[in-house]
């Protein structure tokens, strides 16, 4: 399929339609999102008749782009109930042959002493149960959600296979890079973007704000 | 939700530590639905090793839902039993219901095919 056209089939994924400031739900273009399941596609053969999981779905952008490249089995997981929702109707709407899952489920845990850790528990049997992880993760950056973009991460790497594909601020490059090594993986940065968050919330002051982000993608060192 | 996908779901309440109890969870009133999909033997073949198959077996014994009770010894070949592991696995949804722990009892609610394993507070 021709990348234009994808993109254009994407244009019809509904987003979040009271989106929540804790969760930091910023939506996946249809522009972002079928440029990289193309690329991991086309470029490295990650998405047809594989499984996949899509960690925090929210409206199920990604979920849908991997189905129309070709995955096999989908499943995608987010922790709030109103966005998975709205994926289930995009879902209905794309008539994907019910090849994704959703569930409703936290992929992170509070410490007692305020942190947030892997829901490892929960987790637990979806260990290399998948051959490819796709995320868009929430980047952290509201009180409370200190280092949950890198929990994410982790909990993908332990999921999947062989591949990763998500999203860090450009900021947390060196950092993404040494954390992946003591996963086992190793981080190439795809494709440098700018990443075109509109006025959503109230505490945004400008009409839309250009934020540095890295595409990544972490496979496994092979030995 | 596909039986591929319950195969990998434990309950996760604190202080329910049986290994044996915490999983499968067992399925209480549900609603199932035959959904058609593709069938990819290569992918069938790829995730066999990674199915809990006593597990999917108990599942699919609760459900009536006719399963050999051992994985032939060379899968990829035997036609008969792909296509009824696709059907399984694959093409077998659940659309409402709940999925109940043995060990500790929580109920773990299904809705419009989407199961809900968030815990309360206490729980975790």
């Amino acid at each position: 399929m021709k990348l234009k056209l994808f993109e254009e089939y994407l244009g019809d994924v509904i987003a979040f339609k009271e989106p929540k400031i804790q969760l930091e739900q910023y939506p996946t273009s249809a522009h972002l999102a079928s440029r990289i399941l193309y690329t991991a596609e086309n470029t490295y053969g990650d998405i047809d008749g594989k499984a996949v999981v899509d960690l925090g779905c929210g409206c199920g952008m990604l979920s849908i782009a991997a189905c129309i490249m070709g995955a096999s089995s989908v499943v995608g997981i987010d922790i709030d109930h109103a966005a998975l929702e709205t994926a289930q109707e995009n879902i209905d709407e794309f008539d994907t042959g019910g090849t994704v899952d959703l569930i409703q489920a936290s992929i992170c845990i509070e410490t007692s002493d305020g942190l947030l850790a892997l829901n490892e528990d929960l987790t637990f049997r979806m260990s290399k149960k998948f051959d490819t992880a796709i995320l868009n993760p929430p980047f952290g950056t509201k009180p409370g959600n200190k280092g949950i973009d890198t929990l994410f991460l982790q909990a993908a790497c332990a999921m999947t296979r062989n591949a990763v594909y998500s999203l860090h601020k450009t900021s947390t490059r060196d950092y993404i890079v040494r954390k992946a090594k003591s996963w086992g993986f190793e981080c190439d940065v795809l494709a440098e973007l700018k990443f075109d968050i509109p006025m959503m919330y109230k505490f945004h002051k400008k009409k839309s704000v250009d934020v540095g982000v890295d595409l990544v993608r972490l496979y496994r060192k092979s030995g | 939700m596909r039986l591929i996908t319950h195969n990998m779901l434990k309950c996760h309440v604190k202080n329910c530590t049986d290994p044996d109890k915490q999983f499968p969870l067992r399925f209480k009133d549900v609603q199932l639905e035959q959904i058609e999909a593709d069938r990819n033997d290569e992918f069938l073949v790829r995730m066999l090793p990674r199915i809990d198959w006593a597990a999917l077996l108990k599942t699919a014994k609760e459900l009536n839902i006719e399963l050999p009770d051992k994985v032939p010894e060379s899968p990829a070949d035997d036609g008969e039993f792909l296509s009824t592991l696709h059907t399984v696995i694959l093409e077998t949804h659940v659309k409402d219901g709940s999925m109940v722990c043995d060990g500790c009892g929580h109920e773990y609610k299904i809705t419009n095919g989407i199961p809900n394993m968030l815990l309360a507070e206490h729980e975790i």
